[in-house]
């Protein structure tokens, strides 16, 4: 009975994680059909802003919900600015110069904070489950998913934000109809979801430490997960995350996490194999 | 028209010139970094090959590269010697992409979700290589040895004579030749109504399916040749490196390798090998010091290439040389040139 409230709560867990590191990568593809292929870098710095700012003695929960997404999300801005503007409608072109973003950033990093793990202790406690240890943060993060997962669908349902962003989802001349500027709403996109992938960065970091290379870590499950998932943002990303969060642990349980890993990938051919278009292209085609 | 003609009026001249050089390099330069230069530029020959006249971009072409090191080290462990497992090499990687090939180009798959599907296979080859550590994971004789890869295979010898190893300058020949033959069967290949559907695709996929092609057979068909040709660079590199990790498959290897590709020009033969060849110098120099990361300047070389020079710097170069000379000969004599050689621009060199 405890064992199986372990296995429940790490799937519970691996759903949570994937739709956090999906989520911002989600909405820029599903908003602007622009693949991020620096997603998993934009993950890594929000990890080393939150990081660095609780060893500068700043409050953890502050730097990791506050500071985090505003750093990545000015990050975001100016790639956004200087890189992604040029290349809309150049879909393998965004692949390829996010690409090269990802590298610079995994340099870059490298540079200021050497090539060495740099972690941070989790500021919840382990608790006991019947015999088994239990990672308290892991709590967190769970719950941080579901407020933000709840906070989007609010958002994108009932606000003239939401409206806007749910037009752009549709084409360009959606938004440009209801009055605003297509680019505009891009860039405000970009911003945004840079933020979300640098909350994602903050609230994971204490519980897995960073390298610079701990972008590709992020950058392959998110992309699985928001391709897997298709155009619709909340729908997608969340059915595809769970399927891939049970099959990943019900397997890592069975046969080790690198066949539960491979498991995953090896789910994902065959998905994207049979449903090109994505799970939503199928189903809950009038989801958000 | 035969293929061997059309591959004959233009460049015999520049590639005589180019063997010629190839062949006195090692009396002026390191043979051992030659070596591996020209290793480089096959891997990035045989992406730009499928990429550049196909249009079909691999984002995990390390696949192919890492299996060709992996089928060679394994099968020359087992047999001691190294003619079948040099075929070996190049058939293994050829045969899964057939497979993986068939399994996209038949699901009508294409662009972003090649690309993820690439990119992915990749991946699972390296999650998998990287977990083989033990004495259960053995094929044959051959340990895969997990993280640490493979050690102390048997290198080239000479075809029939294993007790006699090649080392220092021959297989600087081997890869010279291997890169030199490559090139040629890629030329006869474009110059074939095969080459000529590829770049048909390319430029119109649902014209060229109207036609009556089978488009997926095809695209197929150029994957599997070129991840032969991948296969063959990572087999020689195994004998530069005399060890195989599951590195090889790593994402790091999958973007250089398309940087090359890209940096040195889509759609030319010669822009890639250039491509790799200078980049890959420059990756050695880099190595060399501590100050500058190596993929910060990689990252920005890819940034700065999309961004300004999408086509790459030989296509690039070429265009502004073809500008500069019709200018000077008149636009009608040129248009006639044009129609002589029947090419597009994006086939020359």
């Amino acid at each position: 009975m405890d064992y199986a409230g372990v296995v429940l709560l790490e799937v519970l867990y691996m759903i949570a994680f994937l739709a956090l590191t999906s989520a911002g990568l989600a909405i820029v593809f599903g908003m602007m059909r622009v693949i991020n292929l620096a997603h998993g870098e934009f993950v890594m710095l929000g990890g080393y802003t939150t990081i660095a700012c609780a060893r500068a003695g700043i409050d953890i929960y502050f730097a990791m919900l506050v500071l985090a997404p505003l750093v990545v999300g000015i990050w975001g801005l100016i790639v956004e600015r200087l890189i992604i503007r040029f290349l809309y409608g150049r879909m393998i072109d965004t692949m390829l110069a996010t690409w090269g973003l990802s590298l610079l950033m995994v340099g870059a990093v490298t540079l200021i904070f050497g090539s060495s793990a740099v972690s941070v202790p989790a500021p919840i406690p382990g608790y006991r489950l019947g015999s088994y240890q239990m990672g308290g943060y892991n709590l967190f993060i769970i719950a941080v998913t579901i407020l933000l997962v709840l906070a989007l669908w609010f958002m994108l349902r009932f606000t003239r934000a939401g409206l806007i962003a749910r037009g752009a989802m549709q084409g360009p001349d959606v938004v440009a109809s209801l009055g605003y500027n297509p680019r505009k709403v891009y860039m405000i996109t970009f911003t945004a979801g840079a933020a979300l992938s640098g909350l994602a960065g903050g609230v994971l970091a204490p519980l897995t430490g960073l390298l610079p290379s701990s972008g590709g870590a992020y950058i392959a499950k998110a992309f699985i997960t928001v391709i897997t998932g298709g155009a619709a943002v909340i729908s997608g990303t969340l059915s595809s995350a769970a399927l891939f969060g049970v099959i990943n642990q019900l397997t890592s349980f069975g046969a080790g996490p690198v066949i539960g890993e491979i498991a995953m990938l090896a789910l994902a051919i065959v998905l994207l194999r049979l449903m090109p278009q994505g799970i939503t292209g199928r189903f809950f085609r009038n989801g958000t | 028209m035969t293929g061997w003609r059309s591959i004959g009026r233009v460049q015999w001249g520049w590639f005589v010139a180019a063997a010629a050089v190839l062949a006195l390099l090692p009396l002026a330069f390191d043979t051992h970094t030659a070596t591996v230069l020209l290793i480089w530029a096959l891997f990035a020959m045989s992406l730009g090959l499928m990429w550049g006249f196909a249009g079909l971009l691999s984002f995990g072409h390390s696949a192919y590269f890492g299996l060709g090191a992996y089928a060679y080290a394994i099968s020359s462990v087992n047999m001691g010697e190294s003619t079948i497992p040099l075929v070996l090499a190049v058939l293994v990687p050829a045969l899964f992409a057939a497979v993986v090939g068939a399994m996209m180009f038949y699901g009508r798959i294409s662009d972003v979700y090649m690309g993820v599907i690439t990119l992915v296979v990749t991946l699972i080859l390296f999650k998998f290589m990287s977990a083989t550590a033990g004495d259960a994971y053995r094929i044959g004789d051959a340990r895969l040895g997990g993280f640490n890869g493979i050690p102390g295979f048997p290198t080239l010898n000479l075809p029939g004579f294993p007790e006699i190893s090649l080392y220092g300058v021959p297989p600087y020949y081997v890869c010279a030749a291997s890169l030199l033959l490559c090139y040629l069967l890629s030329r006869w290949i474009l110059a074939r109504s095969f080459g000529r559907v590829l770049v048909g695709i390319r430029e119109n996929e649902a014209r060229c399916e109207l036609m009556g092609y089978d488009v997926a057979l095809y695209k197929t068909g150029i994957f599997t040749i070129s991840a032969g040709m991948a296969g063959l660079a990572g087999c020689l590199f195994a004998n530069w490196a005399e060890i195989v990790t599951p590195g090889l498959f790593a994402l790091g290897q999958a973007a250089e390798v398309l940087i090359w590709v890209i940096a040195g020009g889509l759609g030319t033969l010669i822009g890639p090998i250039l491509g790799a060849m200078a980049l890959g110098m420059v990756k050695l120099l880099l190595g060399q010091q501590t100050l500058i990361d190596n993929s910060l300047v990689l990252g920005a070389i890819l940034i700065v290439v999309v961004l300004a020079i999408p086509r790459g710097v030989v296509p690039t170069v070429q265009r502004a040389w073809g500008w500069r000379t019709r200018t000077r000969r008149g636009r009608a004599k040129a248009a006639s040139a044009r129609r002589r050689l029947g090419g597009s621009p994006g086939e020359s060199a």
